[in-house]
């Protein structure tokens, strides 16, 4: 089969469809992709537009994307089912990148567990094998928030444990990510654990930078993956620009050197004109369409 | 490699062209720094515009296709922007459309007042039905615009072609003769299609794209050696430009200015750092200079009547 790369699109089959919940669908394709966890593709419905997702799953043979139902496209997408047909360029940008480190948080907010997902699952190759991972001293902090009971994404997907927070209290813990998050971080302080060596993070820009400003005040790295309007994909157009960097191309994953360069992180962001907007403004506009 | 280009003096002869990262203060300050001597606002509307639907545009390997439809904040509402750009350390070229004579004229008077550098006026859009390359294809529309145009702003104006004029060195004389202080050539090519077989549809949203890159440089070429041939104004001369040597052609074929556009694609951003070097390198090979190369292809008889290089 032809491979997907970043030039014309290449028209896929939906294989299957998954209804994650009131607002969730995964779509399943079978078709053999490289990429790096945090990357994206296009993803065009013929006729209707083409957006930006993150691969959401992803084994040897087969990946998925994830999607919200929020605006036209989200809706049309959520809608298709196996057979139609999608069209896949990328997959574009940089990834997470994998250190060596021992002791990480990885952070999700609503879709964000998107591109964070296949991140999870490649860190957790490693304790998979083990026969017992050391419940106390967990190599992997793993942190999602929601809405509600119902928003949490794969709830039965990884081996990891998930601490769950949302806004209603329907689960977990009534409240952010970042209470947890800071929780943890002085819990390790305080009995002397060694301390998070870093954090990936992705969800709502205020949540991701809140997390940055978290990690700052402790001296902790982190990776957080940004979203703005596409066009190209690939660096040539301009749409997707925040301050100096061009998001599809540097990002969409930024680390902490980077970020504390990026005025416009939960600042501004351009609208389809090209005119810049703050980040509410930006998310209503972008919820219909 | 500092070039004179219309008593503006560039660090360099290379050119970001319009519609290529040119959003914000920020990208285009960093394109400067990355080697590049002029860089390009996005091309500047009468109003709001959001271009249009996705896909927009599309690699092809040899080239590209883009519809991306001329989307803008509209030239009233970008208030943060110009206040930005005031406070800038580089050369600007504003680039502004419209869709009549007095659309252009509206949007140059307000655009000259926050002191681009120099103002190109984009006759040679082909992605929209009402703007831009319907002025660019007849003689008289040229010279109206560009004569309205120069009556209300006081910066150098450029005017921006497209290959689609029947005779883009007549195009040029018209605007030579309207007051024109250069010529940038050539906006993207076409419009081309390309249809997807399996959605059994195009796969740009507008159908038609302009092509762009590698695959048109020859047309580029042509288009800058009859535009030298018929004006006595500098050329910026662009298409499908990617090395030093695509820019040595550009130059013998009588560019003053060489453009990049689709290249940041194929090299990164880092492409003008890279044809400066190339570009220099083969000069120095060659024992010659910018302006010992401008318009070589066209013989010496040619460069002297013209009255040398400028």
């Amino acid at each position: 089969m032809k491979p997907i790369t970043d030039q014309a699109p290449v028209m896929l089959r939906v294989a299957k469809r998954e209804i994650n919940s009131p607002a969730f669908a995964t779509l399943y394709f079978e078709f053999s992709l490289k990429f790096i966890p945090g990357q994206f593709v296009m993803v065009w419905i013929p006729g209707i537009d083409e957006k930006p997702y993150t691969i959401s799953q992803h084994t040897p043979t087969t990946f998925a994307i994830t999607i919200e139902a929020k605006g036209i496209f989200s809706k049309q997408a959520v809608a298709l089912v196996p057979g139609d047909i999608v069209g896949f360029r990328g997959p574009f940008g940089n990834g997470f990148s994998v250190g060596s480190c021992q002791n990480i948080a990885i952070v999700a907010g609503g879709c964000g567990m998107a591109p964070l997902a296949p991140l999870v699952e490649t860190l957790e190759l490693p304790l998979e094998k083990k026969a017992q991972p050391d419940k106390n001293h967990p190599n992997i902090l793993f942190i999602h928030g929601a809405r509600s009971k119902e928003f949490i994404l794969y709830p039965n997907r990884f081996v990891t444990q998930r601490q769950v927070c949302t806004d209603d209290g329907s689960s977990g813990h009534k409240g952010f990510v970042t209470d947890l998050l800071e929780q943890e971080i002085n819990t390790r302080q305080k009995t002397g654990r060694p301390p998070l060596e870093m954090v990936y993070a992705c969800g709502p820009e205020i949540m991701m930078h809140r997390i940055f400003a978290l990690c700052e005040s402790f001296g902790i790295p982190c990776q957080v993956s940004l979203e703005r309007y596409m066009r190209c994909g690939f660096g040539v157009c301009g749409a997707c620009v925040c301050g100096d960097q061009v998001v599809c191309t540097d990002g969409p994953v930024f680390d902490s050197a980077k970020l504390r360069t990026m005025d416009d992180f939960n600042r501004t962001a351009l609208l389809k004109s090209g005119k810049p907007v703050s980040m509410d403004q930006y998310f209503s506009w972008r919820c219909q369409s | 490699m500092t070039i004179r280009f219309l008593c503006k003096k560039l660090k360099n002869p290379l050119v970001l062209a319009s519609g290529v990262l040119g959003n914000n203060k920020e990208i285009l300050e960093r394109v400067h720094e990355n080697g590049c001597g002029l860089v390009t606002m996005k091309s500047i509307g009468p109003a709001p515009r959001d271009g249009h639907k996705n896909p927009t545009v599309m690699d092809l390997g040899h080239g590209m296709i883009n519809a991306v439809g001329l989307p803008t904040p509209g030239y009233a509402h970008m208030e943060e922007e110009w206040q930005a750009l005031e406070q800038r350390s580089f050369p600007l070229n504003a680039s502004i459309y419209g869709g009549s004579v007095k659309e252009y004229q509206t949007v140059a008077k307000f655009v000259t007042a926050k002191h681009p550098d120099f103002i190109e006026i984009n006759i040679s859009c082909p992605n929209s039905d009402q703007h831009g390359m319907i002025f660019g294809v007849s003689e008289q529309s040229a010279f109206d615009v560009v004569s309205a145009v120069k009556q209300v702003i006081d910066v150098p104006l450029i005017a921006k072609l497209t290959p689609q004029a029947p005779d883009i060195a007549r195009i040029a004389r018209a605007c030579e003769a309207a007051g024109a202080d250069a010529i940038c050539a050539i906006n993207t090519a076409g419009p081309g299609m390309v249809i997807d077989i399996e959605a059994r549809m195009p796969v740009l949203a507008f159908k038609k794209g302009g092509l762009s890159g590698p695959m048109i440089r020859p047309i580029a070429v042509r288009c800058v050696y009859d535009i030298y041939e018929a004006v006595s104004i500098p050329i910026i001369g662009l298409g499908g430009v990617t090395t030093g040597e695509d820019a040595v052609e550009m130059i013998m074929a009588g560019a003053s200015l060489v453009g990049i556009g689709s290249g940041v694609r194929y090299r990164g951003m880092g492409i003008f750092n890279q044809v400066n070097q190339e570009l220099a390198a083969w000069l120095s090979a060659h024992d010659t200079t910018l302006e010992g190369i401008r318009g070589a292809a066209h013989g010496k008889d040619v460069i002297q009547k013209k009255g040398g290089n400028r």
